[in-house]
């Protein structure tokens, strides 16, 4: 054997391994290529996860576009006035010139005043035990109460002119169901109403602006003040305020009411407790959000447990690259682009899901169907961090092998 | 004489106290048809792998075509496998999901190159060791000399400087594997340098020089 002296070359003239990003997502989409179920399996776990989140974000949110939508229906100038209460807890009451004072002040649309008849109960008959008024009160108000309430009946008519003057009443949502007057009224139902009898000649709708109401019976002031002598002291005054002039009247509301006694009156805007309401709504349950955490956890371990059996399975392949040229971090990247893209996968798998049962729950309930902007994004980019937090072991060992141990174990 | 491939005093011992390789010195010229004959364990395959770049010899000096391995990169020996060396095993190592056009072109995958370019360069390959007809088979739809074909056009798809075969035709009937030999000669004439494991005499005797090892050194090195 000769002693020839070695050539020396320049070391640039061969070029290093390359592997550009559009090449390693191919090569990594290879492995779930060839193991379709496995790789449909595991990402099936993320999927669930994900899809968990997502119904739970979308259900809020469509429940929540739902109440603000009848919110917006129902309008935002409504506001009440209602006597306060003084130092010493009782409460103030309005002067019965109220009514009339509102509705005198610029940019006031309508108003409806609704009198307490504190002595009157409701029974079906008058057999039926003086304790068991099932919670119902009664209410003296006028015709107009649905209208500016914007509420309107379930059956049969408002109290009217008739109503006036003789005695008539009418069921608020909730009364009418724990009186079980669920018929539409024909003029035959009568209830026990202070010891007479009275026609119920209409059932309202549920009041969403101020639910207190569906309790309540209403009968006619005129009638009231006859057979109950009830004061003209307006236990609550309803206000429609002009939309352009709701903080302008709200804040005079008070003194045009009462002008002696100005902080005996208190004046609030139901839509606003409402709008508090459906942004409570909107706050997703933390245990469900929890729970599709749990469930997302569990795809990851999946996802890392492929992964790693994978690794071990792919020996001769790890081998076969790294003979191809391929550097450690080529390996690297390889199986953590792969473990990324199963769970990329799941999350959009996820999406469906959840946008899915969301659009179901939607369509049972009759509501908006509402996936937030942010869970499109966010779901593949949960999988993406999951994916590649679940794949970093296994590409770290896969990195590792080395390539002559790889090639022999195959 | 250029060299392709030299191992100065090489020593590789494996973890556990057995060592493959002892104190072993070759010089492979370019051009050069090898062929590494022996029994099982006397370190061929260790000789392939460390004159591939793939292990680093736990003493001496490795130079692969010009490159000190003691001395070069993770990167940079990445680099010469993907551009200048071609290996050949005895399992195929081919992916059985994909085509042998796509097999092929694995050959390239870490030369950069776009996809389409590699299946060109791919297509050239099978049909240079005859299985332009076999394009878009899979593996399981070949037989064995055909996926060895396969195998070696994914070797030979980068025109490399140095093949290293490792008992390529082990698998094999004699005939495929007289048409394999065949073909690396073939493949290598045009001033690549071949290196191919083999305990088939006859396969041996076709070869410029053969060298034959036992537990771990060189005992005979002989040329035509």
């Amino acid at each position: 054997m000769s002693a020839t002296t070695v050539t020396p070359r320049p070391r640039d003239e061969i070029a290093s391994a390359r592997l550009p990003v559009s090449q390693l997502i191919g090569t990594a989409l290879q492995g779930p290529r060839a193991r379709r179920l496995r790789a449909a399996l595991s990402a099936l776990g993320i999927a669930i996860g994900i899809g968990a989140m997502v119904a739970v974000v979308g259900v809020s949110a469509s429940a929540q576009a739902n109440l603000l939508a009848e919110i917006d229906a129902l309008g935002t100038n409504l506001l009440t006035v209602t006597p306060g209460q003084t130092f010493v807890g009782a409460n103030e009451v309005l002067p019965d010139t109220s009514v009339p004072m509102i509705e005198h002040m610029q940019q006031v649309d309508s108003d409806v005043a609704v009198y307490q008849v504190p002595s009157a109960n409701v029974y079906r008959s008058p057999l039926v035990p003086q304790s068991e008024t099932g919670g119902i009160g009664v209410d003296a108000t006028a015709d107009n109460l649905p209208e500016v309430l914007g509420t309107s009946m379930a059956s049969g008519h408002f109290l009217d002119a008739v109503g006036d003057r003789y005695p008539e009443v009418v069921l608020g949502a909730q009364a009418a169901g724990v009186l079980q007057i669920t018929d539409r009224p024909g003029g035959h139902v009568m209830v026990y109403l202070g010891n007479s009898w009275f026609t119920v000649v209409g059932i309202l709708k549920p009041v969403l602006l101020d639910s207190s109401l569906d309790s309540d019976a209403f009968i006619s002031l005129p009638v009231a003040e006859r057979m109950f002598q009830t004061q003209p002291n307006p236990s609550e005054i309803y206000v429609r305020a002009n939309v352009n002039a709701v903080n302008r009247v709200s804040g005079l509301l008070a003194a045009s009411t009462d002008p002696q006694q100005p902080d005996g009156v208190q004046v609030s805007r139901p839509s606003d407790a409402l709008e508090a309401r459906a942004a409570a709504k909107g706050q997703f349950t933390t245990l469900l959000l929890g729970l599709g955490a749990v469930a997302l956890l569990v795809g990851m371990i999946g996802i890392a447990n492929i992964m790693v059996i994978s690794v071990l399975e792919r020996r001769g392949e790890i081998g076969l690259r790294r003979a191809l040229g391929a550097t450690k971090r080529h390996i690297w990247a390889q199986f953590l682009a792969e473990s990324a893209l199963l769970a990329v996968l799941g999350g959009l798998g996820g999406l469906l899901l959840g946008a899915g049962a969301t659009a179901l729950y939607a369509q049972a309930k009759h509501e908006p169907f509402v996936i937030p902007l942010y869970a499109l994004i966010a779901a593949p980019a949960a999988g993406l961090v999951i994916g590649a937090i679940a794949g970093l072991y296994p590409a770290m060992k896969a990195a590792r092998l080395s390539p002559t141990e790889a090639l022999r174990a195959t | 004489m250029t060299v392709a491939s030299s191992l100065q005093a090489v020593t590789k011992e494996y973890p556990g106290g057995v060592v493959a390789l002892r104190n072993l010195s070759i010089e492979v010229g370019e051009g050069e048809h090898l062929a590494v004959v022996g029994p099982s364990g006397s370190g061929k395959t260790t000789l392939l792998t460390v004159m591939g770049t793939l292990e680093r010899p736990t003493r001496g000096g490795v130079h692969v075509i010009g490159y000190d391995v003691g001395h070069a990169s993770d990167r940079e020996l990445a680099g010469l496998r993907a551009h200048a060396l071609g290996f050949v095993f005895q399992g195929f190592h081919l992916q059985e999901a994909i085509t042998a056009v796509d097999n092929v072109a694995l050959g390239l995958l870490y030369t950069g190159q776009p996809l389409r370019q590699r299946r060109e360069a791919a297509r050239a390959a099978l049909e240079r060791v005859g299985l332009d007809h076999r394009l878009t088979h899979r593996p399981p739809m070949l037989s064995g000399g055909e996926r060895q074909r396969v195998a070696i056009a994914r070797a030979i798809v980068k025109q490399p400087r140095l093949i290293l075969a490792d008992e390529p035709t082990g698998n094999l009937d004699s005939k495929a594997s007289a048409e394999v030999v065949g073909l690396l000669h073939g493949l290598a004439s045009d001033g690549a340098t071949l290196v191919l494991i083999t305990h088939d005499g006859a396969i041996a005797r076709g070869f410029d020089r053969r060298i034959q090892m036992r537990d771990g050194e060189i005992v005979s090195d002989e040329r035509q």
